[in-house]
């Protein structure tokens, strides 16, 4: 067949030449300062950034494994190299790549090249040229869009220098720490002050290089009366053989801006993903979170917003999916440090066939929040008996004026409520798919319509074959 | 002679391993209305349940048949594709939903193929407008946080755009102001006048069959039909209530 023999080429070409070069470390155990060296060599680093990962790497080192939420025993720390070097074992061939994530990418109608590349065996996808448009429109507006690699050299170099993990440091904990010293990929987005971005920008990370989508930096500033809608990610899982992702989002909304951060996080289920993000909002502004998380075999994910300024707000919409063999720990941090600050947490998690999905909530209100306001509500919803859902709140407030809500309702898949849509003609299937779509409507309302569509799919697909 | 749509021999009905209905035989032919009576707890609503295919209620024993074909094993979809449909006496809310986009949803499950927007959206309004229905209430979650009335409103809706050749209503009138009655009721007639199909009406209130022709009147009473008769039976348990049948 003719397109498997393109597949084949382009394996050959893109990966066993680098194969054969680097063999000479690759047993080597654990993560080295001269790997790291060498990554930074490769990437051109300015020389703030080669220090700067060598730091984080005395720091990964250094740091313990976190040991409070689900086991990541299955990520082998020794090995931790093999997860870096991008060339690890990426010369997977198409007919290694598992069924299911096939199945997936053909009901999303993803076309073949890219299927290739988000599976790892094809080369890069050619998104270069619908990524470079949306570049250009918006660089007339002086808005700065490009990946963090350019950035670090570019016009905003200082900006970025000035920026970069000052949010999340490298010290917060391990795996910040592991980002800090092989970070890769992710984009750079500075909007001037009191511009206001018409359209929504999104990252194509995912489609960057082998390796790519593992260690991604983001980082986003949105200046002074700004306005930004970013979106990260796509429903397509995306299949590493290196099973760990450990990316970093750090996102500053200064004074009167608003960003809207939006994600859809469709791992592969062999995927520990480990990301961390946060969020820092000064006086008047606003951030907005819609989350997605589905796919993974682990996650740890619990988006961070600081409230820095007076009347500063933020929101957090977000949608867990957890399914056979997941575990996946969800959750958002709300920091009030400044007056008048509002914040709202609005969340749904499912579990099906055994999965585990738990919601953590933190809000903390700070004796100098005076007069602040925070709402909690979480929603799981378990679609069988062998799932688990919990909801794990936490609350500490400091001033004696907060106002502070919070409501947790679990709840499970309505028997009636599935034989009265089937009662309309809708198959047992669709009839649950619909009433989780349903459920899962928080997100999906928030969301471009193209990327609502793209994640009613996800559902619909994560719900066939739910039926014994 | 009409056509047989609907029919069950000796239906055996338990739910939760408890037998409420014990043998009922019932014939609906098309374009016939027969109205369906009897006190609370008599199993009128597991008889509904049990013709739509509610896995909870049990047939134990005797089998249902539509249009010829037994159906007694048939799940609830299979026979509402068939074009049985039921509205319920209390409608479940399904929130994230809109009303109109789950109708038109259920419609494409039912032919097979996509409805174009626009024409589905010229029938909608125009069912809506008959039901003194806002506009606006296609755009609201599927019967969440919906009145009793707009409920009931909302499954006479699906009754007109779904169009099922045989239609059982479960009270659709109870708990209605005089004003809905009415509507509901138009509603009712408009979709007996235009399909001629059959219908079962199980109710406590005349009210609804004022502007309806009714061909049979049955009582059920302790899971059994004790007593059918023609239209002026209505009449009578109106008057007498259903006391005569307690006794006996
Ligand atoms: N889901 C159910 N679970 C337990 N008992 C039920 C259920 N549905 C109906 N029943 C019982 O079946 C009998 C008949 O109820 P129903 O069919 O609702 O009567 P009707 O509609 O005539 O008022 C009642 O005794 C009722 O308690
Ligand atoms: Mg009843």
């Amino acid at each position: 067949m003719e397109e498997k023999t393109y597949v084949d080429d382009i394996d050959r070409s893109v990966y066993d030449i680098k194969n054969e070069e680097k063999d000479g470390y690759r047993m080597k155990e654990g993560l080295t300062p001269e790997i790291v060296q060498q990554l930074s060599k490769e990437k051109k680093d300015p020389q703030w950034m080669q220090l700067f990962r060598l730091e984080s790497l005395q720091i990964y080192n250094r740091m313990e494994v976190p040991d409070w939420g689900p086991s990541i025993e299955g990520l082998d720390m020794d090995h931790i190299a093999t997860y870096v070097r991008p060339d690890t074992k990426m010369s997977t061939k198409w007919s290694e790549v598992p069924e299911e994530i096939k199945e997936t990418f053909e009901r999303l109608g993803i076309p073949q090249a890219e299927r290739e590349s988000l599976a790892g065996v094809g080369a890069q996808y050619d998104s270069e040229l619908v990524y470079h448009n949306l570049k250009e429109e918006v660089a007339a507006q002086g808005v700065v869009y490009t990946d963090m690699e350019s950035a670090l050299t570019g016009e905003y170099a200082d900006m970025v220098k000035k920026h970069f993990m000052k949010l999340v440091k490298p010290g917060d904990h391990k795996f910040a720490a592991l980002h800090g010293a092989v970070w890769s990929g992710g984009s750079f987005v500075y909007v001037p002050p009191g511009v206001t971005v018409e359209i929504p920008l999104q990252s194509y990370f995912r489609l960057n290089a082998p390796g790519a989508g593992q260690f991604e930096h983001t980082l986003i500033i949105v200046d002074e009366g700004a306005d930004l809608h970013f979106i990260e990610g796509c429903s397509a899982p995306k299949y590493n053989v290196a099973n760990l992702h450990a990316g970093c989002v750090e996102l500053y909304v200064k004074k009167n801006a608003r960003l809207r951060y939006s994600t859809i996080e469709n791992w592969s289920k062999n995927m520990y993903n480990l990301n961390t993000k946060r969020a820092v909002v000064e006086e008047g502004g606003k951030i907005e979170w819609v989350s997605g998380s589905f796919g993974s075999h682990v996650s740890y994910l619990y988006p961070m917003s600081i409230l820095k300024g007076k009347g500063a707000r933020a929101e957090f919409t977000g949608i867990t999916f957890a399914g056979a063999g997941q575990n996946l720990d969800t959750g958002a941090k709300m920091v009030h440090s400044a007056p008048e600050t509002t914040s709202y947490i609005n969340t749904r998690s499912i579990s099906k066939d055994g999965g585990v999905s738990t919601f953590r909530s933190s809000v903390v209100v700070g004796k100098e929040a005076k007069k602040s306001k925070a709402a909690v509500s979480c929603q799981s919803l378990m679609l069988d008996s062998h799932s688990r859902s919990d909801t794990i709140p936490a609350m500490d407030i400091r001033t004696k004026d907060a106002d502070i809500g919070h409501e947790a309702k679990i709840g499970k898949i309505s028997d009636e409520a599935v034989f009265y849509l089937m009662s309309r003609g809708l198959s047992e299937e669709e009839a649950r798919a619909m009433i989780v779509r349903g459920f899962a409507d928080n997100v999906s309302r928030e969301l471009p319509l193209e990327y609502a569509v793209e994640m009613n799919n996800l559902i619909q697909l994560e719900m066939v074959g739910s039926i014994g | 002679m009409a056509e047989i749509l609907l029919q069950t021999e000796g239906l055996k009905v338990s739910v939760e391993d408890k037998e409420i209905l014990h043998g009922v035989d019932l014939q609906v032919k098309r374009g016939e209305t027969h109205v369906l009576m009897g006190p609370n707890g008599a199993g009128k609503s597991t008889l509904g349940y049990a013709l739509m295919g509610n896995p909870r209620y049990k047939v134990t024993d005797g089998s249902i048949f539509f249009e010829g074909k037994e159906i007694t094993g048939e799940s609830a979809d299979k026979r509402a594709k068939a074009g049985m449909f039921l509205s319920f006496q209390n409608p479940l809310e399904v929130p994230g939903i809109t009303l109109s986009s789950f109708i038109k949803s259920a419609m494409e499950q039912r032919q097979g193929s996509r409805i174009r927007l626009w024409d589905f959206k010229k029938e909608l309004n125009k069912a809506m407008e008959l039901l003194q229905m806002e506009e606006s209430y296609g755009a609201r979650d599927l019967n969440a946080g919906f009145s009793g009335g707009e409920k009931k409103k909302a499954e006479i809706l699906q009754l007109l755009m779904l169009n099922p050749s045989l239609a059982i209503l479960d009270e659709t009138d109870s708990g209605l102001d005089v004003d809905a009655v009415r509507t509901v009721s138009r509603g009712v007639l408009e979709y007996q006048k235009e399909k001629k199909g059959g219908l079962i009406i199980i109710t406590h209130n005349t009210r609804i069959l004022e502007s309806l022709p009714v061909d049979y009147t049955h009582i059920l009473v302790d899971g059994k039909i004790v007593r059918t008769g023609d239209a002026s039976l209505v009449e009578e348990i109106n008057e007498k209530g259903f006391e005569e049948f307690l006794k006996a």
